[in-house]
């Protein structure tokens, strides 16, 4: 008997895969790190905390029960797995580790939905403490009820930096400031938007328009940010033209939009392809979201940054691949209405890349801490960029230790390549993309072996 | 028109861009063609031990003549490359490891290398980092470890400086055996004139051996390694163990780099990576025998490709069919510590057709039979002329 597919996590596309793969007779392995599932936007709390959905996800809060709903009705007919990490995969199976053991996996179907991570890029006083990313102070707020500061600045781009905001101000944090750095310019690509995603527009507005009511600075075309304090962040200062201002503050969530997850991706052997949208070297895939590689799907916001809305339809057309291609009967009217669905909003996405543009000339200063767990400095990585001639990232990491330490690149990789791209001459497409390595995440030294299996 | 060289190098590992260097800085006008980047493989991702003990004999005058350049690297490349003279320290399990480590260092008295032998109080004395239910160590003093990752990339980088012309992304495609020299085709389309043709292909260099008539029975290996986060010092010495199994060593920034176990092979056969089970097995392996690492993370694992002869010997000298072809490959387990003393034999065999350095062990034609050598002779060996130059080429 074939073993089991094998879904890599249980946010929007991962939680629709799997009922999918249900309704057509399949027992799929979820595999997922968080003790819930939902995702990162529709992330449980780790303790009941007494809010509501609304007041947890406000206009998602429909969706967001709904899913979870969803996911609570497939328990006893797929192979759950929560807080599991897949910390390798290769030879048709994955290595998974929960509770410090780790066992290994084989499946027949690989389908990817690993979602994404803040993107960010270095700036002066980036690693101090207070300093979090976007997403990072949304999962605090959303998961543990926790603001990251009393005096929050939210920085950077994207349409989670309004949301995150507005989401703060709702549950009573002072908002000291909001500073975007795309110009007020960008928003115009907002209109192009309206067409195909009204609602999100809206939605965008509606926590623009709540956030200027409130009093709170809302600035555009934020550059050279800069954390004040020592130890802890006492302010953030930025530059608008040659004008320079200055907040006091105790705490800063910054982001610049989303990057997929793409390290299993990478070890499963799948083809990538520079995304000039997403600034990033992805997965390459079909509309269906099939891989390079045979059997190997992908969906969600770890092929490409779409949502949650399109995670949910991309995640069940994936599933009907794979049900096609083990060639049980599937939906194909069903399939053609999801790439159709997912074409517009890939339209819609194209819109919110130009209304939110990842900054073309991010000025990172000589001192600057570019890769946190090797401590090495953006003149430091200049000048082995130099001294090595390096061209290419892999080549850069292997004589600078950049990208070597603990986050394996998923923090700094974004800095390096815009480091060794402005000092070779190069486009970030031409420099290529740090290779991923097992363990996708640190695992102790001491993880113990269970028997290897093989899914049912 | 073909560009003309005194030498061209296949292979820009530690083994060619050594030699590049070697014969550049002796006026020789050297072209280097690598397939890739130069360094990339196994020269550059090798564990980075520095090591003689535990050689077989007949590599240590060699390794004697490479342990004098280790120390000169920052002269001699304009970087240390990270190298420590740390000390080796090979641990023994039981008894019988422990047996086998004194005969070996009785064998090996002549060449110099010092050896302290240990039991297990001192061990523990000396090394109390070292799990103590372990039996004993022989210790080497004069060895150490290395970052080859900067040791690979300074070779090359110094090369290219004294005027090597250097080409990465630049693969052999082919060689033709002319009546002085050598002409070479490359992917690229570009074509180098020759006298010297050095084959320092590394685990690709079987390819280039047949072309000139001398198969050879070069296996590919995968050894696999995992590196754990920084954390205090704790490994005084690179350590290897009597029988194989681990063998470790911690960077100069903290962590600390375990090697063991094979990785398995990808769909591209010049790429492997380590298995999960692999991985975990060195993982629980360092926890037992470096109690201090019980709580330690992994945070990276990499597998490289290296060429091996099926005696753990290296091939290296001249050519029996060919001559003005020199080889120098399968150092698996070996090379990163032999490879700039090659370089420099290497050299010496251009320069003067011999070197003081006694390599007869690594001969390529101690693969061949003696009558199948008389038979394969098609381009009279040590005749230098051939009627018609032969066009060889490799398959596709």
């Amino acid at each position: 008997m074939k073993p089991a597919p094998l879904i890599v996590g249980a946010g929007p596309a991962g939680i629709r895969a799997a009922a999918t793969l249900v309704r057509a007779g399949l027992r799929p392995v979820v595999v997922d790190e968080a003790p819930a599932p939902g995702g990162q936007i529709y992330r449980q709390p780790l303790v009941p905390d007494g809010r509501s959905p609304e007041a947890r996800y406000g206009s998602e809060a429909g969706k967001a029960q709904r899913l979870h709903a969803e996911f609570a009705g497939l328990l006893n007919r797929i192979d759950y797995r929560p807080e599991t990490l897949v910390w390798n995969l290769g030879q048709g199976a994955a290595d998974l580790m929960h509770a410090e053991k780790t066992t290994r996996l084989a499946y027949d179907g690989l389908l990817l939905a690993a979602g994404a991570t803040d993107r960010i890029l270095p700036f002066p006083g980036w690693t101090t403490s207070g300093v979090f990313t976007l997403g990072g102070a949304q999962i605090a707020l959303k998961a543990q009820g926790v603001s990251i500061g009393e005096r929050v600045v939210f920085a950077g781009s994207g349409p989670l930096l309004y949301l995150v905001a507005w989401q703060y101000l709702t549950a009573g944090v002072r908002v000291a400031g909001v500073l975007e750095c795309a110009p007020f310019s960008a928003k115009f690509n907002l209109v192009q938007g309206f067409f195909h995603e009204p609602r999100t527009v809206l939605l965008g507005l509606r926590y623009a328009a709540a956030l200027r009511m409130a009093g709170v600075p809302m600035r555009f075309g934020a550059s050279d940010l800069a954390v004040a304090g020592e130890t802890r962040v006492t302010g953030i200062g930025w530059q608008e033209g040659r004008r320079k201002y200055h907040l006091a503050c105790d705490a800063i969530g910054f982001a610049l939009g989303l990057k997929p997850e793409t390290q299993l991706a990478d070890l499963a052997g799948c083809a990538f392809a520079f995304s000039p949208r997403d600034c990033a070297h992805l997965p390459t895939r079909d509309g269906a979201g099939r891989s390079s590689v045979a059997g190997t799907y992908i969906a969600g916001d770890g092929a490409g940054i779409m949502g949650a809305d399109a995670a949910e339809r991309a995640g069940e057309r994936a599933a009907l691949a794979l049900i096609e291609d083990r060639a049980l009967p599937f939906d194909a009217a069903r399939a053609i209405l999801l790439e159709k669905q997912l074409a517009t909003m890939s339209r819609f996405r194209d819109a919110m890349a130009k209304a939110f543009p990842f900054p073309e000339d991010w000025s990172i200063a000589d001192e600057t801490l570019i890769c946190r767990c090797e401590e090495i400095a953006a003149g430091e990585a200049r000048a082995a960029i130099r001294q090595f001639g390096s061209t290419e990232i892999n080549r850069l990491k292997a004589v600078s230790r950049l990208g070597m330490g603990r986050c394996q690149g998923r923090v700094c990789g974004a800095g390096i390549a815009e480091i060794l791209a402005e000092e070779s001459g190069q486009s970030l497409a031409a420099v290529g993309r740090l290779r991923g390595q097992a363990p996708v995440k640190p695992v102790p030294l001491t993880l113990l072996d269970t028997l290897p299996e093989a899914a049912e | 028109m073909s560009a003309r060289f005194d030498v061209a190098i296949i292979g820009g590992g530690l083994v060619g861009t050594s030699a590049a260097l070697s014969l550049a800085r002796s006026g020789r006008s050297v072209v280097l063609l690598d397939k890739g980047f130069c360094g990339a493989q196994a020269s550059g991702v090798n564990y980075g031990g520095v090591r003689r003990q535990g050689r077989p004999p007949e590599q240590l005058p060699l390794a004697q003549r490479a342990h004098g350049i280790w120390p000169e690297l920052a002269r001699l490349i304009g970087i240390d490359g990270e190298f420590i003279r740390s000390g080796h320290l090979k641990l023994a399990r039981d008894e019988a490891d422990m047996a086998t480590l004194e005969a070996y260092a009785a064998r090996v008295a002549e060449f110099g290398l010092d050896l302290e032998l240990i039991g297990r109080n001192s061990l523990a004395e000396r090394f109390g980092w070292v799990n103590s239910s372990l039996c004993g160590a022989s210790f080497c003093a004069g060895d150490g470890h290395a970052n080859p990752r900067l040791v690979a990339s300074g070779f090359a980088i110094a090369a290219r400086r004294t005027g090597v012309d250097v080409r990465e992304k630049t693969a052999v495609t082919g060689f033709l055996r002319l009546a002085e020299g050598f002409s070479l085709e490359t992917e690229t389309g570009a074509t180098f004139s020759v006298r010297y043709l050095v084959n320092a292909a590394g685990a690709w260099a079987d390819t280039f051996a047949a072309l000139a008539g001398e198969p050879v029975p070069l296996t590919r290996i995968y050894p696999s390694m995992i590196v754990t986060e920084p954390v205090a010092p704790l490994m005084s010495v690179n350590i290897g163990m009597e029988g194989g199994g681990i063998y470790a060593r911690q960077a100069p920034h903290g962590s600390c780099i375990i090697g063991g176990e094979r990785g398995a092979v990808l769909e591209n056969p010049d790429f492997s990576r380590p298995t999960g089970e692999g991985a975990r097995t060195i993982m629980n392996r360092t926890a037992e025998i470096f109690p201090a690492l019980k709580h330690a993370q992994a945070i990276r694992f990499w597998s490289g490709t290296e060429g091996a002869m099926p005696d753990r010997n290296p091939v290296l000298g001249l050519s029996s069919t060919m001559p003005g072809l020199i080889h120098a490959f399968g150092f698996t387990g070996a090379g990163f510590q032999l490879a700039p003393g090659v370089g420099e034999v290497i050299a010496d065999l251009v320069r003067m057709g011999e070197t003081n350095t006694a390599i007869d062990a690594f001969s390529i034609d101690r693969f061949f039979a003696p009558t199948t050598k008389t038979a394969r002779i098609p381009y009279g060996s040590g005749a230098g002329l051939l009627p018609q130059p032969e066009k060889t080429g490799v398959p596709s």
